[in-house]
């Protein structure tokens, strides 16, 4: 298939994924800055930004602000219209490959985007928007695209992705603490219930966190993700060698992978901002490296929809 | 609240507010939100500030968006056949920490007092000796279950889940109402609820310190197995449901999720060799404790209604030989009978040597002659009620009763004055409610939960309030179109933290790196931010 198709539909894998994922910790965190006092709200504020991976643009960057810049910018690829619109611009390239229900849901999206209502309570409601029609895309996606290589291109990037977001939202968990409860957290991955049910009663941030770091059957574990991401991988270039990878990309997401993986558990908490960084560097370097390999002309090109 | 602040918030509320006073003077009750003159009580003023920027048009678009989120999620309760959402009014019933210590130890108090009769009861009835209540008086009632007579429920605690309804007089006391300690429900809309307002009226919180409800599924776990046969490591606790008819059946797979124990109907469960088993695809899996959601008389073929599909044949005899645990125990109904609910003052004298924290509601016993010959010359004026029932059902207010009704009462009254009490008619406190276009004083109770581990009883900080959405109506059950609000019990002092969770001192910086350093890969940090 042709590389520009491949990265456009690896591109839109991502950018919805990215809208799911931040809608979700929008969702929770904004819940919990409201029930902080005025002064600390901005600084926490920026750092939930800094998180997101984006720098304010001014000094005075407060509740509003920040609802602009995660959820209705349409100029940024952090916030959640931004991402929607890039993945659309995306699919709109690609619009003779992916299939006409997922170009008119992703369509439909971005045309619904503008029709919230921009305070506090409105984007609680958009949240629950992205979200419904986030699932709507995946659904359409894997029912109506052949799973041949153009999909794997897709699951690839929204498994990445999702590694990338499991990560982020863990990270809030720094930002936040003081008021941040590990159930929270849980809801922010919708995973709650599966939580409750595997732990039955051990509760507790260790346990919450070893669930959305190194769960191995709950989805948007990080080790679920990035076993997803390599799977596919290893179908795109089936190549079987007798030693070693020369393939860069499962390199990097199988060392991180099989690191989380085998690693002690014991000192988790502590260790867990350096797990998270790593993990979001492996996903930027793997996402580089699948660039390299398999869009290679991307060099060259401007790419419109890859903003910051 | 300074005197410009004052007259802004008048000014401001007057389309919302407006012939609040006077509505809330007609009631002669005690308004929880405003002091006479219209100014908000203090642990209001967060709450009367919020509303303050709102306008008609907000308020009205909150409340359906918070309506619809509860249809959405399925919070509903069965009405008639139907399914309904439960109405939650977007003004917060709030609690100052002062007010709300004296409610938590009266709670307290009152759980361990009924567990101490209970125990009692089930036993030697030396309060029955002691001549503090009358034999007959046990003995006569619907729910003195004597199938369960002379054991100690395995675990220890008869009453792990109560729900005592309070509610505050004229001039704004609490009184404790009823008592439920056999099936009390409600809590789910507690949790619920606070979810709902977090997102409903989030201006509301702000810097104010409400404390959690969300650790109740924790609390009510833990309880329950401890409370589990002796010798049982690891307890496999459900949630017994009489199935998806009920009119609880949300709350008992909410409570079950929450806790992530099997919600399990009585076809799932069997008995052999005085233990109980469920079935699971992994064949059948011993259960130690049933958090029981179905009535007694459901409970247990063999000793109860023979008739009864929902229970499990054994389960009374399991509970004897220690076997199982069931929580609420079975037989607590004789503690929620109203006419022993007449002789809890007494009975916390009795068994704690204390004094009562928090008075009952003045309560006429019809057999004795003297009473009854007043109530039944005063029944206008009077509330009587049946002393089994729950859910408002049977009950009659008799200021609002035709002459016919009061009639029959009369005789139901004479023929059986066992199965009925009298009690002067209680103005309820109000609290500013959103009906139509305005808010309008509406009577509220509360219906604090307290979880009994058998060391200790823990107060749910919070708990139900229902209100009357009816202008002037005094029934709050929701079967009878009443709502709820959402409660917020104030800590007392910044110290006492909203979350529960410690900040973790976190200083990877400083640590030993654990993950391998970077191999050869091209470190482009640059582009990490995609």
């Amino acid at each position: 298939m042709l590389s520009r198709i491949a990265e456009s539909l690896f591109w839109i894998g991502r950018y919805v994924e990215r809208a799911d994922g931040t809608a979700r910790i929008l969702d929770v965190h904004l819940e919990r800055l409201n029930h902080l006092p005025m002064e600390e709200r901005k600084s926490v504020a920026q750092e939930l930004l800094a998180v997101m991976g984006a720098r304010p643009q001014s000094e005075d960057f407060g509740l509003p602000e920040l609802l602009h810049a995660l959820a209705y910018d349409k100029t940024s690829a952090t916030s959640i219209a931004g991402s929607l619109g890039a993945a659309r611009e995306n699919a709109r390239r690609a619009r003779e490959t992916v299939s006409s229900g997922l170009w008119e849901s992703l369509n439909t999206t971005y045309y619904g985007l503008s029709q919230h209502r921009k305070d506090v309570v409105g984007t609680y409601r958009f949240c629950n928007w992205t979200l419904e029609r986030t699932a709507m895309v995946s659904g359409l996606a894997d029912t109506t695209v052949s799973h041949d290589e153009s999909w794997l291109f897709l699951v690839l990037g929204r498994s990445l992705e999702r590694a990338d977001m499991t990560a982020r939202m863990l990270s809030t968990r720094d930002v936040l603490s003081a008021g941040m409860s590990w159930v929270n957290m849980l809801r922010c991955a919708g995973a709650y219930e599966s939580f409750l049910r595997t732990r039955r009663a051990a509760f507790g941030d260790q346990h919450a966190a070893e669930f959305l770091l190194l769960d191995r059957l709950f989805p948007r574990s990080i080790v679920y993700a990035l076993r997803d991401a390599d799977e596919c991988l290893a179908k795109l270039d089936p190549s079987a060698q007798r030693v070693g990878f020369i393939n860069d990309a499962r390199r990097i997401v199988g060392q991180a992978r099989t690191f989380l993986e085998f690693h002690r558990t014991d000192d988790l908490m502590s260790e867990l901002p350096e797990h998270m960084e790593r993990v979001q560097k492996a996903v930027s370097q793997a996402s580089d490296a699948i660039s390299r390999k398999y869009f290679n002309q991307a060099d060259e090109l401007a790419w419109v929809g890859e903003v910051s | 609240m300074n005197s410009k602040q004052k007259d802004g918030w008048l000014l401001d509320m007057s389309d919302l507010f407006q012939d609040y006073s006077e509505a809330a003077g007609r009631t002669g009750a005690y308004d929880e939100m405003f002091a006479p003159g219209q100014q908000a009580r203090d642990s209001y003023g967060q709450v009367a500030d919020a509303l303050r920027k709102l306008s008609l048009a907000d308020v009205s678009a909150r409340a359906d968006s918070m309506a619809r989120t509860f249809l959405d999620r399925g919070v509903t309760f069965d009405y008639a056949g139907e399914e309904r959402p439960f109405p939650l009014d977007i003004v917060p019933r709030v609690i100052p920490a002062a007010e709300w210590d004296v409610l938590e130890r009266g709670v307290a108090q009152r759980v361990r007092a009924l567990e101490a009769f209970l125990n009692d009861v089930y036993d030697k009835m030396t309060v029955v000796s002691d001549g503090v209540i009358p034999r007959q008086l046990v003995t006569t009632s619907a729910h003195f279950h004597r199938q369960v007579h002379g054991f100690e429920p395995a675990g220890g605690v008869r009453v792990h889940i109560s729900g005592i309804d309070v509610v505050r007089d004229a001039a704004g006391t609490f009184r404790v109402l009823e008592d439920n300690v056999r099936v009390p429900s409600g809590v789910s809309y507690v949790l619920e609820n606070r979810r709902a307002m977090a997102k409903g009226l989030p201006e509301a919180f702000g810097q104010q310190l409400i404390r959690p409800v969300e650790e109740y599924p924790r609390r009510l776990l833990s309880a329950l197995r401890k409370t589990a046969p002796a010798g049982v490591d690891d307890p496999t606790v459900v949630v017994l449901t009489p199935g998806v008819f009920n009119s609880a059946y949300f709350e008992h797979t909410l409570l079950a999720g929450l806790m992530g124990v099997e919600l399990v109907e009585g076809r799932d469960l069997i008995c052999r060799g005085n233990r109980v088993y469920m079935r699971t695809t992994a064949g059948e899996q011993r259960v130690d404790v049933i958090y029981k959601r179905i009535d007694d008389d459901f409970l247990d073929p063999l000793q109860f209604r023979s008739d009864s599909m929902l229970g499990c044949p054994g389960l009374v005899n399991a509970a004897r030989a220690g076997g199982v645990t069931i929580a609420n125990a079975v037989g607590n109904g004789v503690a929620d009978d109203k006419l022993v609910y007449s002789y809890v003052p007494d009975l916390i004298r009795y068994y704690l040597s204390e004094e009562p924290i928090i008075a009952n509601v003045d309560t006429f016993r019809l057999e004795e002659k003297e009473a009854r010959e007043y109530t039944l010359d005063n029944l206008a004026e009077l509330v009587v009620k049946p002393v089994d029932g729950s859910g408002g059902k049977g009950l009659v207010i008799g200021p609002d009763a035709s002459n016919d009704e009061l009639d029959a009462l009369r005789q139901r009254i004479v023929a059986d004055p066992r199965g009925w009490i009298a009690q002067p008619v209680l103005q309820l406190s109000t609290v500013p409610t959103l009906g139509g276009d305005k808010f309008g004083p509406r009577h509220v109770d509360l219906r604090p939960f307290a979880v009994n581990d058998g060391d200790n009883v823990w107060v749910l900080p919070g708990g139900l309030t229902r209100v009357a959405l009816k202008e002037g109506s005094l029934i709050v059950n929701s079967s009878q179109g009443g709502g709820s609000k959402d409660t917020w019990v104030l800590a007392d002092s910044p110290q006492m933290p909203v979350e529960t969770v410690p900040r973790q001192s976190v200083t990877v910086r400083e640590r030993v790196s654990v993950w391998p350093v970077e191999s050869n890969w091209r470190d482009r940090q640059s582009e990490q931010q995609q």
